[in-house]
C-alpha cells in the first residue's frame, strides 16, 4: 500500500493506493502520521481512497485512528471516492457519521 | 450437480492474508460470481484469515487451514485454526467489539462476515481453537442471447 501526500488550499490530501489490510496497514498509519505531523497548517484532510482496490476492517480501524489523531488537533477528516466495496464496508460500519464523504 | 474442492494450510504471517484472498476468489471464478460478490467473498475470507493472525495465534505464529467447497452454486468456506480459542463467542461477535481495542481494531470483522456471506457460524473451544464456517449462494449466470 502506498501512501502519498500534498498540501493545497490549506487541504492536505492523502492518497491510498493498493490493498489496505492488516499487514498493509501499519506502513500507510506510520507515513500518514507522519504526514499529518508536517502539516498541521492543514485546515482539514482529505483521504482519497479511489485507488484502494481492496480494503477490509482494518480500513475501519485505520480511518478512525487518523480521524482521532487530526480530532486533537481540531482538524476534521473528510473521506474521498471510495469504490463500490470499500463503501459497503464504511456504510456498515457508520463510520461516515464521523468522517463525512467529501466531492 | 458441480462439485470442487480446495483446501489451503499456511502459517498465520500477515503477508498470507492477501495470498488466502485471492486463491480463495480465483477458486470461485468457475461460479462466474458478479464482481460484488466476489468481493464480499474476498473480505469476509480476509476477515477470518486476519482473526487467526492477531486473535488465534497473537505473538506467534500457526496453522491456518482454509477448506472451500462448491455445489452447484453454494460456496462453502471453512476457516480454522489451533490458537487460543474465543473465551465468548456471543461476545465476540458483537458489532464493534474488540478484545485489543488498543490496536486500533473496529471490532466489525465477524460483523462483515456475517454481513457479507449468507450463512456464518463460529465454534470455538479456549485453548483449542475456532472453526468458522461461511456460505455464500451465487445467482446463476444471466443467459446472453
Amino acid at each position: 500500500m502506498t501512501v502519498t501526500g500534498y498540501l493545497q488550499a490549506n487541504t492536505l490530501y492523502l492518497s491510498l493506493a493498493g490493498e489496505m489490510d492488516e499487514c498493509s496497514s501499519r506502513e500507510a498509519r506510520a507515513r500518514c502520521d507522519r504526514l499529518i505531523d508536517e502539516n498541521l497548517s492543514a485546515k482539514r484532510i482529505v483521504i482519497n481512497l479511489s485507488d484502494v482496490a481492496f480494503m477490509d476492517s482494518t480500513g475501519i480501524g485505520f480511518l478512525i485512528g487518523r480521524y482521532k489523531k487530526a480530532a486533537k488537533m481540531n482538524i476534521p477528516v473528510f473521506i474521498q471516492k471510495p469504490n463500490f466495496a470499500a463503501d459497503k464496508i464504511l456504510n456498515l460500519s457508520g463510520i461516515y457519521s464521523l468522517i463525512p464523504k467529501a466531492e | 450437480m458441480t462439485k470442487n474442492y480446495l483446501k489451503l494450510q499456511f502459517y498465520s504471517y500477515p503477508r498470507n492474508q492477501a495470498f488466502a484472498r485471492d486463491a480463495v476468489a480465483a477458486f470461485c471464478v468457475e461460479l462466474n460470481p458478479s464482481l460484488s460478490d466476489l468481493s464480499d467473498v474476498k473480505t469476509a475470507v480476509s476477515e477470518a484469515v486476519t482473526n487467526c493472525t492477531v486473535h488465534a495465534y497473537r505473538d506467534t505464529a500457526g496453522l491456518v487451514t482454509v477448506e472451500c467447497e462448491i455445489e452447484d452454486n453454494k460456496l462453502h468456506i471453512k476457516v480454522s485454526d489451533s490458537g487460543q480459542g474465543i473465551e465468548d463467542v456471543e461476545k465476540a461477535v458483537q458489532p464493534f467489539y474488540t478484545s485489543q481495542p488498543s490496536d486500533e481494531r473496529s471490532g466489525m470483522g465477524f460483523t462483515i462476515m456475517q454481513t457479507f456471506m449468507d450463512e456464518f457460524s463460529v465454534n470455538s473451544v479456549k485453548g483449542e481453537g475456532t472453526v468458522v464456517y461461511m456460505s455464500k449462494c451465487f445467482k446463476p449466470e444471466v443467459e446472453n442471447a
